[in-house]
């Protein structure tokens, strides 16, 4: 699904932060991607996610040359990705409803084919009764379930998770791992970025390991 | 298989049952309340917006009130070289050997029988002396004075007169008489309007660039404020025109608003003016406000540059918002 093949990355004339990456990730599959602070975690989630490009290498995605792609045709492409961000990133203004399917409206769906689905979703992720409330009242492990709900609303083929544990409690950051792994059992290829050992022993999945830029699998 | 429901999994710790991956088709079962019409994308309320609103409704009623200014100095210019060119006069001058009377009688009848003219009046030999009381003193007998004789022309609408033929005409049949089109008055007013009006446009000229910037300004700000909206837009995947575009339609309609208040407070302070104009008509005080202010009514192009006005303040706002969006998103990618 993707391949990454000698990419390497730096910031502007700095080193390279990334260097020679060749690893692929398969439709279906679940990883952990982690390494100590400023190993390049982010970096690589960037990449992954289309908002980056590489200084050099080729990075595949769903079959295209990530290189080949105008920004609208990355923009297509990141359609076929969630993303679950540290902080949540929802937008304040609109309701726990209208977040999580803001993807859908983006894509132009008329509301009448999505009410059902959203509802559901959030009633799935345990946010039933939270519909109409807006951010600012949520708890952070209700912002964490919205948001990523809202990543998987348009059901992708990869869902990226950035330190998704990292502003929950150790009982909150191992229910949603197992939201995580239930939505990889219903066909999303998972990638988690995490530096939170006792997180990545609660469940056995391929770890991607980066240190001085380079990347280790362990599979 | 047993549905069981994932929410229970995430409220509480405990027993782990894992939940059942999520599937839409049980949404058919679902009773779903009707749900209100969905928040704009963009926040439609809020404090950077009515600031820009105000800004933009500010900035466009001074440009407003300073496009009419000028075209109150431009009817006023075109006013004055028009009453003085619609004027010329005949001074005839004693001469020894020549009846002043037949000269006069003469250069009125020539006068006359020119074509463009509509009215041809002679100053009596009293009315040509009081012309020259307040250079001599009142009270002194003048009659033995050469008064020179006027004859003021008033020309007709339309083409101007031969002033050649009719000069010509009058230095062969009345050598005593020369005739003033008053060009050089008309020449020195023309250039005298011409700079007023050209001083005129050159303020709103300022004026206009000052309310673009300053406009610009504050979308920009107001934009900075959103820059969390277009990047989650972008993350979930939207096209940048469609980022722009709700953006560009939000700012129009803010840009809009806040024109139609600053403009539409002009137009209706204009209109208050014409209307107090049209009603003072004919009376003293009227007559006084038109010899002091000229006319007051900036006309049916003053609104329709007023309401362009408008228009514009919502188009630099609604594009302003668009290159601010597009700036934002290529330092995203």
């Amino acid at each position: 699904m993707i391949r990454f093949e000698n990419v390497g990355l730096r910031y502007g004339l700095g080193p390279e932060v990334l260097r020679d990456l060749n690893f692929g990730i398969d439709s279906h599959s679940f990883q952990f991607l982690t390494g100590p602070s400023g190993a390049g975690k982010t970096s690589l989630l960037r990449l992954l996610f289309l908002t980056l490009r590489p200084t050099r290498g080729l990075i595949s995605m769903f079959d295209h040359d990530t290189a080949s792609l105008n920004k609208d045709g990355r923009a297509t492409l990141r359609r076929r990705i969630g993303i679950v961000f540290q902080d949540f990133r929802l937008l304040d203004h609109l309701t726990t409803y209208e977040n999580v399917s803001l993807p859908l409206r983006v894509f132009g769906k008329d509301e009448a084919t999505y009410r059902a689905e959203v509802v559901e979703l959030l009633h799935w992720v345990g946010l039933g009764e939270r519909i109409d409330a807006l951010p600012p009242i949520l708890s952070g492990g209700e912002k964490q379930r919205a948001a990523i709900a809202r990543a998987v609303i348009a059901r992708p083929q990869l869902l990226l998770a950035d330190e998704p544990t990292g502003n929950v409690d150790p009982n909150l950051g191992q229910r949603l791992l197992r939201l995580f792994i239930e939505l990889n059992k219903s066909g999303t290829a998972v990638v988690i970025a995490t530096h939170d050992i006792a997180l990545m022993d609660e469940y056995d999945a391929r770890r991607l390991v980066l240190h001085e830029g380079r990347l280790h699998v362990y599979d | 298989m047993s549905m069981i429901d994932p929410a229970d999994v995430l409220a509480e710790a405990g027993p782990d049952p894992m939940p059942e991956p999520w599937d839409n088709r049980r949404t058919a079962t679902m009773s779903l309340p009707l749900r209100p019409a969905q928040s704009t994308i963009v926040p439609g309320d809020s404090l950077t917006g009515r600031s820009l609103a105000a800004v933009v409704a500010i900035m466009t009623f001074l440009a407003a009130l300073t496009t009419g200014a000028v075209i109150m100095v431009v009817n006023a210019a075109t006013d004055w070289q028009s009453d003085v060119g619609r004027e010329v006069t005949i001074q005839v001058r004693p001469v020894s050997g020549r009846n002043i009377e037949n000269d006069v009688n003469a250069a009125v009848a020539i006068a006359r029988a020119s074509n463009g003219i509509a009215d041809v009046r002679a100053y009596t030999k009293e009315e040509s002396e009081k012309l020259v009381e307040p250079w001599l003193g009142s009270g002194l007998a003048l009659g033995d004075l050469p008064i020179p004789r006027m004859i003021v022309i008033k020309l007709a609408p339309g083409p101007a007169p031969d002033f050649v033929g009719l000069r010509k005409t009058l230095a062969t049949q009345v050598p005593s008489a020369t005739l003033d089109d008053h060009r050089g008055w008309i020449d020195r007013m023309r250039t005298m309007a011409t700079a007023a009006v050209a001083a005129g446009l050159g303020i709103l000229v300022l004026v206009v660039a000052v309310t673009i910037l300053s406009v610009t300004f504050a979308t920009r700000g107001a934009m900075a404020t959103n820059r969390p909206i277009v990047e989650v837009l972008h993350y979930v995947g939207a096209t940048d025109g469609f980022i722009a575009g709700q953006f560009q339609r939000h700012f129009l309609m803010l840009g809009l608003k806040g024109g139609l208040i600053g403009g539409g407070g002009a137009l209706l302070l204009f209109g208050i003016i014409t209307a107090v104009d049209a009603w003072l008509a004919g009376t003293a005080s009227g007559d006084e406000a038109a010899a002091l202010f000229g006319n007051p009514s900036i006309g049916l192009a003053g609104f329709g540059a007023i309401f362009g006005q408008i228009l514009l303040m919502a188009a630099v706002t609604a594009l302003t918002s668009r290159h601010t969006v597009n700036e934002t998103l290529k330092s995203i990618d």
